[in-house]
């Protein structure tokens, strides 16, 4: 697990209707630099849990003086993002994780298709100032609704100009992305960071037309949604938890001194697969196979939880 | 560092290479158990280690550094093959000069000086009677290209693997001391491919578990594994393309010399994420020792006979020691009677 870092909010602003940006500045010693997609997960203290939400991070990555984030804010979900945009003060201390990175442009691309989607424009910021420093080909095609998101626009079209194509679903239309897909040249990468429509529709268009798998890259949001209550028995420990519909299973695992070893907390980077022994599983990641999934025999508890009231687990 | 670099000694030719008592006692001996098993063997390389031994410092600089560094410069002149980076690793090199001048000079303040101001750092290698200022991430204002630059100021073989797809690819890296495989031949390759030859150790599943491991080393958490093997006379470039220049040398093992001629070698590998390209560091640092200086430690000797002893056969063949193991053993048996 990765060694925890204090840090400093040093300014809050709104960017969007619904999107707030943090600047987070070294509470103590030096930021590292960080590749472009990189994210660090932050940890929220509320009066009755923890929260550790993965926030992308959007700052130009060889500027190690700061790192920046942009949270929406999701009244639907656990209470991460409400946290982050009603109890984060200037001036309080955060912890977070040193940066990783799921979500690294491929470098050999001829040419770099962005599709961002609403908040999911914040990999991207990372990306444009070292595609710029490299003189790499790349388009961003930037979808939102300017009564909630929308962030950096302006700043966007500042620093990339016409490489810039924005959909606003309140004035615009749509994009025609399988316009936008016909038109690229063979050697082109995609990358997707938005809702699950969004990468959906890309991909499913990319499998028909041919599009090597290895040239599609997507990242989703990573918060982990809520569900129905359940308990988890421990074999190993011998512990039984309680996990709460807001709650992830990893989240509660940690609550209870149950430490499993993780990384993006979002489904994706198959570190946190647990062995289950008994009870059925509602799979929510995106790291298990088809097959895995219909075995039951693991779970990714950072997103997944169960289906039936008791999972038995082998940790 | 405790041990002051010696003069340049040779890894060819004459073989004037030596290990000092306190060379030998910090030896990475690698064998943990009797009996020779394999397995991946990765570990946290916590930094920094124990005071004096090998885990002390990112880079490890001992009393071999002159004599590495001229080996290495040999080599590339021979074959500059030996050190390549792809374009789209520019960035993954000068992550790797950051780390290793940064380290080094906080490591070995008496040898390394790193000066930054800005982009333009200065920095001072003294022992090589380097001093260059430059700008950072600029490839043209360095008196080489970085790969080469940095490569040859550190001891060791250094990869850059960068990571897409889930997967890790040599894209960039100077080896000139490789146990028997090849950059230009594994340039480009995936992990799954490049080690394509190792016996046994796909069917486990090992490299499956492990390149997930490793696509998920964190910045500043470097993992380290030992890996070994043998090889005849203190040469460490065992490369397959100067095969001809050593491969004869395994006949040349008879009970008479095989204390002074088999050597064991082993790799220190160190994995560490580099944070502005998100490629992997893979540092390969070599270490040999006779066996004539490894038994002046009798619990090891004891331990080499036993694990020469339960080695399989796949595993002697793929080491490439056939031709002297019974040779081997029978000499080691005179420091394990019970066995
Ligand atoms: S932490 Fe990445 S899949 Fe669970």
């Amino acid at each position: 697990m990765s060694a925890a870092m204090k840090v400093h909010v040093s300014a809050i602003r709104k960017v969007a209707p619904t999107i707030k940006e943090f600047i987070l500045t070294p509470a103590d010693g030096e930021f590292f630099p960080f590749s472009p997609g990189s994210h660090i997960v932050v940890e929220m203290q509320t009066d009755s849990k923890t929260i550790r939400n993965a926030y992308s991070l959007l700052s130009d990555p060889m500027d190690n003086r700061q790192y920046r984030i942009a949270v929406r804010l999701q009244p639907e979900s656990r209470g991460g993002s409400e946290f982050m945009h009603h109890e984060v003060h200037e001036g309080d201390e955060l912890t977070i994780t040193p940066p990783n990175n799921l979500f690294s442009p491929d470098w050999r691309a001829k040419k770099h298709v962005f599709f961002a989607g609403g908040v999911g424009i914040t990999p991207f910021m990372s990306y444009i100032p070292e595609m710029l420093r490299r003189g790499a080909d790349f388009e961003l095609h930037y979808m939102y609704r300017s009564t909630q998101t929308g962030a950096y626009v302006e700043a966007l079209r500042d620093l990339i100009g016409e490489r810039l194509h924005t959909y606003d679903s309140i004035t615009s239309s749509r994009a025609e992305i399988a316009d936008i897909m016909a038109h690229c040249p063979q050697g082109t990468h995609l990358y997707i960071c938005g809702p699950e429509s969004l990468i959906d529709t890309v991909r499913y268009r990319g499998q028909q037309t041919g599009w090597p798998a290895s040239h599609i890259h997507y990242e989703a949001f990573a918060a982990p949604k809520p569900g129905k209550p359940f308990v988890a028995e421990l074999k190993k420990s011998g512990k039984t938890i309680y996990v709460p519909e807001d709650q992830s299973l990893l989240e509660a695992l940690e609550a209870n001194e149950v430490e499993i070893p993780n990384l993006c907390r979002g489904g994706v980077c198959g570190q946190c697969r647990s062995p289950v022994l008994d009870g059925d599983i509602e799979h929510r990641d995106e790291f298990l196979s088809e097959k895995e999934k219909s075995d039951n025999r693991c779970i990714m508890p950072c997103v997944s939880r169960a289906k039936s009231s008791r999972l038995h687990l082998d940790i | 560092m405790r041990l002051a670099p010696k003069p340049v000694q040779t890894f060819r030719d004459d073989f004037t290479y030596t290990n000092s008592d306190e060379a030998i006692k910090r030896f990475p001996f690698p064998f943990p158990e009797d009996e020779y098993m394999y397995s991946v063997n990765i570990e946290p390389h916590t930094l920094p280690g124990p005071e004096g031994s090998v885990y002390e410092h990112l880079f490890d600089i001992d009393e071999h550094y002159l004599s590495e560094m001229a080996e290495r410069k040999q080599v590339l002149a021979e074959n500059p093959k030996r050190c390549l980076a792809m374009d789209h690793m520019d960035l993954a090199c000068w992550d790797f000069i950051d780390r290793a001048m940064t380290t080094m000079s906080q490591d070995y303040p008496n040898y390394f000086t790193l000066e930054k101001d800005g982009e333009h750092w200065t920095w001072e290698n003294k022992l090589l009677g380097i001093k260059d200022t430059f700008t950072f991430g600029d490839s043209r204002t360095l008196p080489h290209p970085p790969m080469e630059y940095m490569g040859c100021q550190v001891q060791g073989d250094i990869a850059l693997l960068d990571q897409r797809d889930n997967d890790l690819f040599m894209d960039a890296g100077i080896i000139t001391c490789p146990a028997d495989w090849s950059l230009a031949f594994d340039a480009g390759m995936s992990f799954s491919q490049w080690h394509g030859p190792v016996p046994l150790a796909h069917e486990a599943g090992i490299f499956e578990r492990a390149l997930k491991y490793l696509n998920a080393i964190p910045v500043d958490q470097p993992v380290r594994r030992l890996n070994w093997t043998l090889t005849i006379n203190a040469r460490m470039d065992t490369s397959p393309e100067t095969y001809p220049n050593w491969g004869t040398d395994r006949d040349s093992v008879t009970p008479e010399n095989v204390g002074e001629k088999v050597y064991l070698r082993v790799e220190l590998q160190v994995l560490d994420r580099m944070p502005r390209s998100n490629a992997l560091m893979f540092s390969i640092r070599t270490y040999l020792i006779s066996m004539n200086d490894l038994v002046t430690n009798p619990e090891w000797a004891k331990r080499m006979h036993r694990v020469m002893k339960t080695l399989p056969e796949e595993l002697i063949e793929y080491k490439g020691l056939t031709r002297y193991h019974s040779t081997l053993l029978d000499w080691l048996k005179q420091f394990d009677l019970e066995n």
